[in-house]
């Protein structure tokens, strides 16, 4: 059940990607160039995800706890810290050369693009360095969450 | 390094598929009680194989929702549809963009539908300074590739 669930959440996650052309990491470039080929999609496709998800997001946490699992599990973080601000820095100009972010890169993968297929291996790597660089004292400041 | 292709745009089928995209992080906070982060799911995914750091001990339905992923193009395609894509072709530019990404996300706990969708329908500061921040981080290094060098 828990399976099925995943799959069909990941399978609706991917369809709109797809569809809402973010699997092309053209699109997602041309939205970062303002200065040439701007193009705006982007900003409709967070904008629609971003309104389903307040609307949605209210009507499911009236429930006490979620369907197949034991409770909502919020990020408890609150405070600005340097891990955030140093990751996203680093993960934005990441996504500035490749156009890939995480999602796009998972549905662009069957399509076996020679770009796609160095760069996954390259962010399952990257994710592996950056969870273990998260620990390291520079990122660990008083009180710092995870 | 990648030449500009120019797309179309596209505001109603964007707006239709980012729809989409949000009814999928409902389903996940609705069934599983989760944020859906495509950086963290793969963090929980990819622990299966090998320890990583800080990664979610659920795995089952992450590996599942990949594997969803995965799929919705080629469901697509069986369908008739086409799926228009353009990817850079350097070896070495993506081989460092998906390094890139893979730890600044997992430093900065998020990426476009962690922070991006689900942290700002929660109203999150965090995640609203982090996509502010990423999104300028992608808006300079977009500038410098393509006009900073005497380009277009």
């Amino acid at each position: 059940m828990r399976l099925a669930l995943g799959f069909l959440s990941g399978l609706v996650f991917g369809l709109g990607l797809v569809l809402s052309g973010m699997s092309n990491p053209a699109k997602v470039l041309n939205f970062l160039d303002l200065a040439g080929t701007w193009d705006p999609s982007l900003a409709f496709v967070m904008a629609g995800a971003t309104v389903t998800a307040f609307i949605g997001y209210r009507l499911v946490w009236r429930r006490g706890a979620p369907v197949v699992g034991s409770s909502f599990d919020l990020p408890r973080a609150t405070r600005v810290d340097r891990p955030l601000i140093a990751g996203a820095a680093l993960f934005g100009i990441g996504w500035g050369i490749g156009g890939f972010c995480p999602g796009p890169a998972w549905t662009a993968l069957p399509l076996l693009a020679p770009g796609t297929l160095v760069f996954v291996p390259a962010m399952l790597a990257g994710l592996w360095l950056g969870s273990n660089a998260a620990r390291l004292p520079a990122f660990q400041p008083k009180g710092a969450s995870r | 390094m990648d030449t500009a292709t120019a797309t179309e745009f596209t505001p109603w089928a964007s707006l239709g598929g980012g729809a989409l995209i949000g009814l999928s992080a409902v389903m996940v906070m609705g069934l599983f009680g989760r944020i859906a982060g495509i950086a963290g799911i793969t963090k929980g995914a990819v622990a299966a194989l090998v320890p990583v750091p800080g990664a979610p001990s659920d795995r089952d339905w992450r590996i599942a929702f990949l594997i969803g992923l995965i799929a919705a193009p080629l469901l697509l395609m069986a369908a008739g549809m086409g799926v228009d894509q353009t990817v850079p072709a350097s070896v070495v530019g993506m081989a460092i963009a998906g390094l890139l990404v893979g730890a600044g996300t997992a430093l900065g706990s998020g990426c476009t539908s962690g922070h991006g969708v689900c942290g700002l329908a929660r109203l999150s500061r965090r995640s609203l300074i982090a996509v502010l921040t990423f999104m300028a981080a992608g808006f300079v290094t977009v500038f410098v590739l393509r006009h900073g060098f005497g380009g277009a």
